[in-house]
């Protein structure tokens, strides 16, 4: 007789309850399946409460950075301000800009990856459970990394968030400023853990989709993302070799970047670019696949010219390889050179003119509700559009010689970054928060945190672009008050703050339901009368996702199964005999995440004189490394030895009583 | 489809691994890697391409480098790939006792290629005193050979593991998959010093 779930964790059923014992003998015994609380989360290898955890930690990232971008703002309300110091406004750009993309945008994109994937492409799990715990390790190690450099010597990097070597590889004598050290770690880290995340993805994407489930079936988010781990794993190593130069000059003496001994400072750039440029990309798609999930929702039409969109990304894609130094027309590399590059990222508008014409086309005659995930969605292709006016403005050579370096460029890029990705994102919680949680988001509130979020957006940085103009130069703490720019700069600044409060009411909303969940009215099944796989499961997902493997016969099954001919509707897999394999949890992933860490703690501490409480100093060098890799290590052996581990969930019994 | 996801079994009873392409997720994912892989290689190569023609300060090297060294590290290296090869074909056709012979052959001769580069290595800096930091040319040199001595240190280490394994009496036909990503790796390593050699080494007498 089956114990009746008695309450719901996060992602389901106490299905588990009936396995209550664990699988594993020995010296580390792996959590048992029914492991509730702290162990639960710490050693899962659900990709749902991976994604969870990826999505909490990068919110509260996106505070943290919103923060650094707000005190800017009170530097800069007033010319010739000095509520910051030059070294302190310097800092806050650096963290602004390093926390923006890798700690929030960047994390908040792999939370989706997680969570809808595998939902999407009617799977179970990714193609490597742990692997994915481990990559969510990393990233958290990575920000911590990054994060603590506020308290040791040195304070937070200054350097700018793209670490020219011409100022990151100073070592001043005497001086033991780490704060580079810091950033060259943390962003090593946090290459690791989204390379370790497009391999995983990569794999499920291609290999674990359900029978029926072609590629040109697959919902658009998970064909961007697919594009998206591709151009990870050929951008990263870019700049892990540029990163691994930089360590190497600074801590090894190395010449890489030595203009007087025979190096060359601007190649850090270059290796920079090539992977910075990819990176916009693996920035803005996801967001337009989460775009592409949403409009034909909400206008009741499905996703107009899905193959013209499909293959316009991959375009994107490979393209986005090929530009990378349109970001150093000011570097004089010769007319060659420049004129191609021009010429290439000119050509990145038509397959991005394409995927807009054919959002347009997908609303254009639709039945449109207009729920807050909509109006983001909306919003999206209003001001990725302008943002991307203006990219193309920055891809004729002469023009960027005006725009390079000045607030155009940061009109431009937080239109794109914020207009175009956070916007996306946030309607992907607003979406997908009600299949996660099981739990509906207010949708009043949420449309008064869109209200605040878009006119505090466009009052900031629409001004930026006639500031630009006018001359303003970027990464500079301040300015004389007879310039002319007092006006607009205090008018970006109270916009700056109304877009605060909304992205911070938009996150409080989030958590408030995250944590509220059970109380707030229950979703069901498909609150939103959808079109793809995620929508036929519970709310929230089980933790075996399908209780039987589903089999596709059509794009939008799910939309074909309510809507369309009898021969389009889905079946299912029978039940597997031994019922459905589940992986076991593991310790493994989060001790390697944290041998990670201590090694890269350990490289950057290794000259620094500690002072112990005998009065003694100790000065680290190789000690902590050491012991780093050995943390490492061995956490990779025992992993290697546990195996994937597993036991069997029967959920045909549970499928029937859950109620709709 | 006509392959159901659940209904396959392998020989202990559990379902065997169901997958869209029929390839196993770990060649996907050792693919996807290697793949990562060439564009790491790739740029630490083109570094020290682009620093030998633009640099300022240009050595000789015709006389630091020890091409009959080398060209014989590189023939244990082209060796060891046929012993991998041999390796992977005697997993799969369960044959234990080869297949351990041949692990143990590509470890022995990893073991050689690495003794040739500390050797060469021990030698750069003690008699003709290239180091890290002595030159562009040492600092370059050092990154990307010292780079793929790590590969293929972790390699041999990977392959011992498995050797291990071997004895343990749990290897059973199920681990052919875990090898041959293996050997993939290898190929995929031995591939890189076939581009690596001639391109760092045998060209500074061409040109």
């Amino acid at each position: 007789m089956e114990n009746q779930p008695t309450s719901t964790n996060v992602t389901g059923t106490d299905v588990e309850q009936d396995v209550a014992k664990s699988t594993s003998k020995g010296l580390f015994r792996r959590p048992a399946p029914n492991t509730k609380g702290i162990v639960d989360w710490l050693t899962t290898i659900d990709h749902k409460k991976i994604g969870i955890m990826y999505g909490m930690v990068a919110l509260i990232c996106l505070i943290i950075g919103g923060i650094e971008a707000l005190l800017i703002r009170v530097q800069l309300a007033n010319p010739e301000a000095t509520f910051l110091t030059a070294q302190e406004y310097n800092q806050l750009f650096t963290m602004h800009g390093t926390t923006m993309i890798f700690l929030a945008v960047m994390p908040l994109s792999a939370a989706f990856f997680n969570f809808i994937i595998p939902l999407q492409i009617g799977a179970r799990n990714v193609a490597f459970p742990r692997l994915n715990t481990l990559s969510l390790w990393c990233f958290i190690a990575g920000a911590v990394l990054l994060n603590i450099s506020w308290f040791f010597p040195g304070s937070a990097p200054a350097t700018g968030w793209f670490g020219n070597a011409s100022i990151t590889l100073k070592v001043p004598h005497g001086d033991m400023s780490m704060s580079t050290d810091f950033w060259v770690m943390g962003l090593l880290i946090l290459g690791l853990a989204a390379l370790l995340t497009s391999f995983n993805f990569i794999s499920t994407i291609i290999n674990m989709r359900c029978p029926g489930m072609t590629m040109m079936r697959l919902p658009v988010f998970s064909w961007m993302s697919l594009v998206t781990s591709f151009l990870l794993i050929l951008a990263l190593p870019a700049i892990a070799v540029a990163l691994l130069k930089l360590m190497f000059d600074r801590q090894f003496g190395t010449l890489f970047f030595d203009n007087a001994a025979g190096g060359n400072a601007i190649y850090g750039q270059y290796l920079f670019s090539v992977f910075g440029h990819p990176q916009v990309y693996i920035l803005i798609l996801p967001a337009m696949g989460i775009i592409s999930e949403v409009l034909p929702t909400f206008a009741r039409k499905p996703l107009f010219g899905y193959g013209w969109i499909v293959f316009s990304g991959a375009i994107i894609g490979f393209l986005g390889l090929a530009v990378w130094s349109h970001h150093m027309f000011a570097n004089d590399m010769g007319v060659m050179a420049t004129s191609a590059f021009s010429i290439l990222a000119l050509l990145i508008a038509i397959p991005t003119g394409v995927k807009i014409f054919n959002w347009i086309g997908t609303i254009w005659g639709g039945s449109i509700r207009y729920t807050t995930p909509m109006l983001f969605a909306l919003g999206f292709i209003f001001m990725f559009m302008i943002g991307g006016f203006t990219g193309i403005m920055h891809s004729t050579v002469s023009v960027d010689a005006q725009h390079k370096d000045s607030y155009f460029a940061i009109a431009h890029l937080h239109y794109v970054l914020i207009g175009g990705s956070l916007f996306a994102l946030l309607a992907g919680f607003y979406y997908w928060i009600p299949k996660l949680t099981g739990a509906r988001m207010n949708d009043k509130f949420g449309k008064f945190c869109f209200t605040w979020i878009f006119a505090g957006f466009n009052l900031t940085f629409l001004p930026m672009h006639y500031l630009g103009m006018k001359g303003m130069p970027r990464r500079t703490h301040t300015y004389h008050a007879d310039m002319g720019w007092d006006d607009l700069n205090k008018l970006a600044s109270l916009g700056a703050f109304i877009l605060g409060f909304g992205i911070l009411f938009s996150t409080i909303q989030i958590f408030y339901t995250v944590i509220n969940r059970r109380k707030l009215p229950q979703a069901g099944k498909d609150p939103w009368d959808a079109r793809t796989l995620e929508w036929t499961i519970p709310s929230p997902a089980p933790v075996y996702n399908f209780s039987r493997t589903p089999i596709v016969k059509a794009r939008d099954q799910h939309w074909e199964d309510k809507y369309g001919p009898k021969e389009l509707k889905m079946e299912n897999e029978s039940s597997a005999p031994n019922g459905v394999p589940i992986p076991d949890r593991s310790w493994c992933p989060l001790f390697t995440g944290i041998g990670i860490f201590i090694l890269g703690f350990g490289l950057i501490i290794r000259k620094m004189e500690l002072h112990l409480p005998e009065g003694s100093t100790w000065e680290p060098n190789f000690e902590i490394i050491i012991a780093g890799i050995a943390i490492t290590l061995m956490s990779i052996i025992f992993w290697s030895i546990e195996g994937p581990g597993g036991y069997h969930l029967h959920p045909d019994h549970v499928a029937e009583t859950k109620q709709d | 489809m006509s392959q159901s996801v659940e209904a396959t079994l392998d020989t202990h009873g559990h379902p065997k691994e169901y997958t869209s392409t029929g390839i196993p997720n770990k060649k996907l994912c050792m693919w996807a890697f290697l793949a990562s892989e060439c564009m790491f290689f790739g740029t630490l190569l083109s570094t020290h391409l682009v620093y030998r023609k633009t640099t300022i300060d240009v050595i000789d090297l015709t006389d630091l480098l020890d091409i009959p060294l080398t060209s014989f590290s590189t023939f244990i290296l082209l060796a060891s790939s046929l012993l991998m090869a041999l390796g992977v074909s005697a997993m799969n056709k369960s044959n234990l006792k080869m297949t351990r012979w041949m692990l143990l052959g590509v470890i022995i001769f990893g073991l050689i290629f690495l003794g040739c580069q500390v050797y060469e290595f021990t030698h750069l800096v003690q008699h003709s005193g290239i180091t890290l930091n002595s030159n562009i040319f040492g600092s370059t040199f050092y990154l990307l050979v010292g780079t793929y001595v790590v590969h293929i240190t972790l390699g041999v280490v990977w392959l011992v593991g498995w050797l291990v394994y071997s004895f343990t009496g749990k290897m059973t036909p199920e681990h052919a998959i875990d090898i041959e990503v293996a050997g993939v790796y290898w190929h995929f390593i031995i591939i890189a010093w076939v581009i690596i050699f001639p391109v760092v080494y045998l060209t500074e007498y061409l040109l």
